[in-house]
């Protein structure tokens, strides 16, 4: 009963269920500490159960979708409306699944770290009703059909994190980062919406597929593509863009930037469905291939340079965040420059594709652990500066552990998860041009020496008197941490699971812009 | 304030709640809604610190309750999209419109001047955004203006 009633309305609960969460939050607040925590965790742990069940609905059925407040939910396309969706339309194909799940996983587990790493803090009932907010809003951008109901997510998403990067003020600098990032993703807003309304009076249309079935690649719609891939590149810190990574990642507290990483992968998400399903081939798929291949290869080259010389751990983390973008947009961009070309497609396009995109997997969760691991440091010694530290090893072995292996999967080691998608690309772009390949190893070998200096200096050595007495890290941050360091070395080891069920049918979904119109619009 | 600043803002403030409350209440037949009625009266209440002072406004008003309001609201919104589910409906589902009552008189195809007593579960949402922005914008703006310092207290503070 309760479970054919989520497998009907998944899509509408996968937002409703962190709504009520967060609107409830503070009232929740009022009766106890334990009270809270134990709704903000249930909250949590529902979504991401829904989101695991609307998953396996999508695998197993193909694209699903939502109709708000229509007669039916599976009911388009009114039947006095002309052949138009006028509703706002949840689109959830398996690309939509695989972000779905992303969210999920990487939200638990920094709720579950952040019942004992936040609990000092003071206005935690603003905390979690930020956070849940930021969970619906990346539920809502990657599941929506709906232009201009991904807009709203965006905003929702924004107002958030701005929020939540501001939460510690810390004498004013949080503050800054804050508004330096809501600055940013106001302006990369606006953008977005100039988009929607150029396809709004050219196409008479809001909702995704019949913009993507109108679609002619006028003059419009190039500079609409433009203005979109300035402000969603922005959003996922591509490199010429990136400066407000650094400040608001490592200003944030640990479990919202974990949280924020799979923000920008939200956004990320945003611009390959904009490339993909509303363009396809109608753009110059060479031409747009290699902007976003090289914008890929200057954050891989720029982040991984500039992380280098940092003393504060989280902004180090933050400058490896911006790297490792580039290793998606890199994927993916091969995979567009060779859009169209059957052939091309078949023999490295595809699998240029699937590494990006089983990259952002795998990105959102070794780089929400460092996050984590970077949080429980801090937690304990209260300071984010490398030369301070020292000789950690000796009293936080768990974190120890679980830092080796993010710092082992970003750098690309095998058996970890980074390892697995990144030979992806490697293997699929030394074909398609063997310098990339070349300048992506590089790139992973800095990352590796980065890591190298950062483990070194937060815990080897003797033993520091000032941290004599430090202690492990509580157990709910251990279980965050843990969820996400297992699922990193389970994926390392049987990367074949996860690229067959998952990623092949997301990237199938991506660049299928027949199947996603047909879906909503009915009819082959 | 003056006399006269107090004395206008007591004539205008009922003013500006009722303009307020009518684009609340006329939001799904005019331009306007929720949000921008909210935003008009939480206007009145800029218009009352103004005249009055932070620290005597803070004595009527709390943020307690200015908080309680916005947790209302947007309880109200939420709960009014969820009870669909109850009736078996999808979310945000319209269970209101044309069922009679208050908010359910049908509407007849073509032009009309426009039925107040119509619209579903829509003017239940514009109510709920109404006192959600009432509730947020009022409280945006005593956190905006709790630096001011009375009028005299500058005075004292210069000499």
């Amino acid at each position: 009963m309760i479970l054919e009633f989520v497998w009907t309305h998944a899509p509408a609960l996968l937002v409703a269920i962190p709504l009520l969460g967060a609107f409830l939050c503070p009232v929740i607040g009022k009766i106890s500490r334990t009270t809270r925590t134990a709704w903000v965790a249930g909250i949590m742990l529902v979504s991401a159960i829904v989101a695991f069940i609307l998953a396996s609905r999508v695998l197993t059925e193909g694209t699903v979708l939502y109709s708000f407040g229509a007669f039916d939910p599976t009911l388009t396309i009114p039947m006095d409306s002309g052949g138009i969706p006028i509703r706002i339309i949840f689109t959830v194909d398996a690309m939509s699944a695989f972000m779905d799940i992303i969210c999920a996983t990487v939200g638990f587990s920094a709720i579950a770290y952040s019942l004992s790493a936040e609990s000092r803090n003071s206005g935690l009932e603003g905390y979690y009703t930020l956070f849940l907010l930021m969970v619906c809003g990346v539920f809502g951008m990657v599941s929506t059909g709906d232009f201009f109901n991904f807009f709203v997510f965006l905003e929702i998403l924004s107002m958030a994190s701005a929020g939540i990067i501001a939460y510690r003020v810390d004498g004013g600098v949080a503050v800054e980062a804050a508004i330096k990032y809501f600055v940013l993703s106001s302006v990369g807003a606006i953008f977005v919406l100039f988009a929607i309304g150029i396809y709004y009076g050219q196409y008479d249309a809001l909702n995704m597929a019949v913009i993507a079935s109108r679609i002619q690649w006028s003059t419009l719609d190039m500079i609409a593509l433009v203005m979109l891939v300035a402000a969603l590149a922005m959003k996922c810190g591509a490199v010429p863009m990136h400066f407000w990574t650094p400040d608001a990642y490592s200003m944030a507290p640990s479990s919202a930037t974990a949280f924020l990483v799979v923000a920008s992968q939200a956004s990320l998400y945003g611009l390959f469905r904009v490339l993909f399903t509303f363009y396809n081939v109608t753009l110059n798929a060479a031409t747009m291939g290699w902007i976003i291949i090289i914008l890929g290869v200057l954050s891989m080259v720029v982040g991984v340079t500039m992380a280098i010389p940092q003393k504060d751990v989280k902004r180090l983390m933050a400058y490896h965040a911006v790297s490792q973008t580039g290793y998606m947009l890199l994927g993916v961009g091969v995979g567009l420059a060779v859009l169209g070309n059957q052939p091309l497609m078949e023999s490295f396009g595809y699998m240029a594709m699937s590494g990006g995109v089983f990259h952002i997997l795998n990105h959102a969760l070794y780089k929400g652990l460092l996050f984590l691991t970077a949080g429980a440091i801090f937690y304990r010694i209260g300071t984010r500066n490398l030369n301070k530290m020292g000789g950690l090893g000796h009293n936080m072995k768990w974190t120890m552990i679980f830092f080796i292996i993010g710092a082992l999967a970003i750098a690309g080691i095998p058996p970890l998860n980074g390892f697995a998608s990144k030979l992806m690309i490697y293997e699929s772009v030394f074909i398609f041009n063997p310098v990339l390949a070349i300048i992506a190893m590089v790139v992973s070998i800095l990352t590796l020496a980065s890591f190298v200096k950062v483990f070194h200096s937060i815990f080897m050595g003797p033993q520091l008197p000032e941290y004599a007495g430090v202690k492990e890290a509580p157990p709910s941050m251990l279980l965050g941490m843990g969820i996400l360091a297992s699922l990193a070395v389970i994926f390392g080891l049987f990367p074949d699971l996860v690229v067959t069920t998952l990623v092949n049918p997301a990237v199938h979904a991506l660049t299928d812009q027949g199947a996603y119109i047909a879906s909503v619009l009915g009819g082959a | 304030m003056s006399k006269l600043v107090r004395f206008a803002a007591d004539i205008l403030y009922p003013v500006v709640l009722i303009f307020g409350l009518y684009i609340v209440a006329h939001g799904h037949i005019t331009p306007g809604g929720g949000f921008q009625g909210g935003a008009v009266i939480a206007t009145g209440v800029a218009l009352v610190i103004v005249a009055y002072g932070y620290r005597e406004v803070t004595q009527w008003i709390g943020k307690g309750g200015l908080m309680a309001r916005e947790v209302v609201g947007l309880l109200g919104f939420i709960g009014t999209a969820l009870v669909a589910f109850i009736f078996g409906m999808p979310f945000f589902y319209n269970y209101l419109a044309g069922q009679g009552g208050l908010f359910g008189v049908p509407v007849t195809y073509g032009p009309n001047p426009g039925e107040l007593n119509t619209g579903g579960t829509v003017p239940l949402m514009n109510f709920a955004v109404g006192i959600e922005v009432w509730g947020g914008l009022a409280l945006v703006i005593l956190y905006l203006l709790s630096g001011l310092v009375p009028h005299d207290d500058h005075e004292k503070e210069g000499s």
